[in-house]
């Protein structure tokens, strides 16, 4: 693992400039992962934010070469650019060695991409798929996801007289990736750049399909003041909501163990997405939420062990 | 002569992407275009071709990685039908937008509900807006030769569009016929080698495909696409002649037989363009001055060519093999139709449906189409200017 003052004279392929909201997680994403390539990449994006944020014609935002397709087909594109390289080297005609990236968000990951990304799993590309997930689909304007976790009011989920908002637990994505038997997948958070930055090397040395997913705060969604993204998104480790692990090899390894577990609640009240479950007959809710990740977090403490 | 072989048309089909040996192929089985994908799985398996063969899990994820593969500076086909093809909808814009030359076998099925496997041309029309060359084929000889004439159109470099060369369902596509075939050179020679332009994999120019156009630029871009369909009609017609240099078999935008002489014509595409000159044949026999003109390019559409060579006529059938729901007549009539309101003078238009779902349509049932030709040309008036052939009321 470089330190952070040779990452930081790494040259980025994603430049500034770009019109993502201030504290957005997924370019913040992007450039940790990106500072993990010591090759040329190619990138595919699915339709959404990191998409429409960074490639207004006529600028684009990457330094590299970068195809987005459609919303759902992230992970068949990025095969197709895969398939093309190994065509070409196998004609003699490239022998430059290079990664091949995707970057989603949990709508083109969790729900319309899933069948794109277990295909291309299953047929092995080697390539690495990035889930940014902001819990929602953000860019059309926050309407729930199968990523959303139980509770959280969107605009598809709002709380209500009747409603608390989510009325579903979130799925849980890592693990069924994680049930492809690739050569690697990981839950990564940008709050622990370190532990991103290394989980990408890692994916990206993997002869095979790799895919990490990484959780990304967002202020419009979430309802927080962007300068707490960080903070926000470290909380969620902490709290284990979002666990930070590894599947190396069909190996399960915690990667970040936090000292204290705080209730669910400190993370629920940092975002005005649940302050409605501080109200009302809405502890309950809590109540289940807070059941569920334990739940979740002893089982993964088991496959872990 | 060349190399006499019989075999069914999909085999034909395949032994085209055989021979053209493309980079890369991303395609999922679907009745009835399964054979083109199953035999060139066996030719990857044999070791008979260079080809990358991704063995996608939907026709989604097919068009997907055909138009990343073609972005990435790589010769690329593909295959399906029907629904197939409905499914890849929204990525068959994404492919002719993006001016990637990818080539598809289209092997022409009806649409669901209610599910069926045979033949119409309801999948070709649901694409006809979507920026793809459409040719069509009458026999497994035009399926073969098309292939491998659309990788010269889409590859040219004022064209750079994608092509479906459709053929149909079941009665070409699992129809033994007698076939004559190139060699692999000459083949090889023909299609020459592909030339990449703007690849993702070109490190030293990065390439952002795909951005995001606001309502500043994309009305541009899509007038520059709208623009290539005038070079794309020559290509169609220059790549025609120039196989039949090579093959003795001569293409262009449409077939005319026998309209030299003729004051009646019947228009169509596809298999039943051969019933029709067997219909026309008899019907010549017996005096009718009959002709048949066979569209081969629907899109591009000959507009002015049709308007030149059809004005002239007293009456003109068309007979389309698909529906526009709601709409007054078929694709092609709306077409041809509108093509011809351009001209002062105008033969009197009759529209038939036909064939929807794999229905017959025999020598006799077109002879009737003639002398209802026949009666309205003489009569002067369209009586009944929309029916349909061999369907129950």
């Amino acid at each position: 693992m470089a330190s952070l003052k040779q990452l930081s004279s790494k040259k980025e392929l994603l430049t500034g400039g770009h019109r993502l909201c201030a504290g957005c997680g997924a370019s913040i994403i992007v450039r940790q992962v990106l500072l993990a390539a010591d090759t040329p990449v190619v990138i595919a994006a699915s339709t959404g934010c990191l998409e429409v944020a960074t490639t207004i014609f006529p600028y684009t935002a990457w330094r590299c070469s970068f195809i987005h397709c459609a919303f759902e087909n992230a992970a068949s594109t990025l095969s197709g650019v895969e398939t093309a390289y190994r065509a070409l080297k196998k004609k003699g005609e490239t022998d430059q060695d290079m990664r091949f990236i995707a970057f989603s968000g949990d709508g083109g990951t969790y729900d319309i991409g899933i069948q794109a990304l277990s295909g291309a799993c299953e047929r092995g590309h080697r390539m690495l798929y990035v889930c940014y997930d902001n819990q929602a689909y953000m860019n059309t304007g926050i309407q729930r996801s199968s990523a959303t976790p139980l509770g959280a009011a969107t605009t598809t989920s709002p709380a209500g007289k009747v409603l608390p908002g989510k009325t579903q637990n979130r799925k849980d994505l890592t693990e069924i990736i994680a049930a492809h038997h690739i050569p690697y997948v990981a839950q990564a958070s940008p709050s622990r750049w370190n532990d991103l930055v290394s989980k990408a090397q890692r994916a990206l040395q993997a002869e095979g399909p790799s895919f990490m997913n990484v959780l990304s705060p967002c202020p419009r969604g979430w309802r927080h003041p962007p300068n707490e993204s960080i903070k926000i998104a470290q909380l969620a480790v902490d709290t284990c909501i979002w666990p930070l692990y590894e599947v190396a090899e069909d190996k399960w390894r915690l990667t970040y163990r936090p000292k204290q577990k705080p209730p669910v609640e400190e993370w629920l009240k940092t975002q005005g997405r649940f302050a409605h479950l501080f109200k009302g007959n809405n502890q309950q809710v809590i109540e289940q939420l807070q059941a569920e990740v334990d739940r979740r977090w002893e089982e993964l403490l088991e496959k872990t062990s | 002569m060349g190399n006499l072989i019989s075999m069914e048309g999909n085999q034909a089909a395949a032994e085209a992407m055989r021979q053209i040996n493309p980079d890369a192929m991303a395609a999922y089985p679907i009745t009835p275009q399964t054979e083109v994908v199953q035999t060139f799985a066996q030719f990857v398996a044999d070791g008979r071709v260079d080809t990358e063969f991704v063995t996608v899990e939907s026709e989604h994820s097919a068009m997907s990685a055909c138009v990343a593969a073609a972005a990435s500076g790589t010769r690329v086909m593909t295959a399906t039908s029907a629904n197939g093809m409905a499914l890849m909808w929204e990525i068959l814009y994404i492919a002719a937008s993006t001016r990637l030359p990818i080539v598809m076998a289209l092997v022409n099925r009806a649409l669901s509900a209610n599910i069926n496997i045979h033949c119409d041309h309801s999948d070709s029309m649901g694409a006809r807006d979507t920026g793809w060359i459409q040719l069509f084929c009458e026999n497994g000889q035009e399926a073969y030769d098309s292939l491998i004439q659309a990788v010269r159109i889409a590859e040219h470099p004022q064209v750079r569009l994608p092509v479906m060369v459709c053929y149909d369902g079941f009665i070409i596509s699992h129809a033994v016929e007698c076939l004559e075939l190139l060699k692999d050179n000459e083949v090889q020679k023909f299609i020459g080698e592909f030339k990449s332009v703007n690849s993702l994999l070109d490190i030293s120019h990065p390439y952002t495909f795909g951005p995001l156009d606001l309502y500043d630029f994309y009305f541009e871009h899509k007038r520059q696409q709208i623009e290539a369909y005038g070079p794309a009609k020559q290509t169609v017609i220059e790549v025609g002649k120039q196989f039949g240099s090579l093959s003795g078999r001569e293409y262009g935008l449409f077939e005319a037989y026998h309209l030299q002489d003729a004051r009646l014509a019947i228009v169509l595409m596809g298999s039943a363009a051969g019933t029709a000159k067997e219909a026309v044949d008899r019907l010549r026999a017996n005096g009718l001055p009959i002709g048949v003109l066979k569209l081969r390019a629907f899109r591009p559409f000959p507009s002015e060519e049709l308007t030149q060579l059809l004005s002239r006529f007293e009456a003109v059938a068309v007979l389309d093999r698909a529906v526009s729901f709601g709409a007054a007549a078929g694709p092609l009539f709306t077409e041809i139709s509108s093509a011809l309101f351009a001209s002062n003078h105008r033969p009197l238009l009759l529209n038939y449906i036909y064939g929807l779902g794999g229905r017959d349509i025999d020598i006799e049932d077109i002879q009737e189409v003639g002398k209802k030709l026949q009666k309205t040309a003489e009569s002067g008036k369209v009586e009944q200017p929309f029916d349909y052939i061999g369907v129950r009321k």
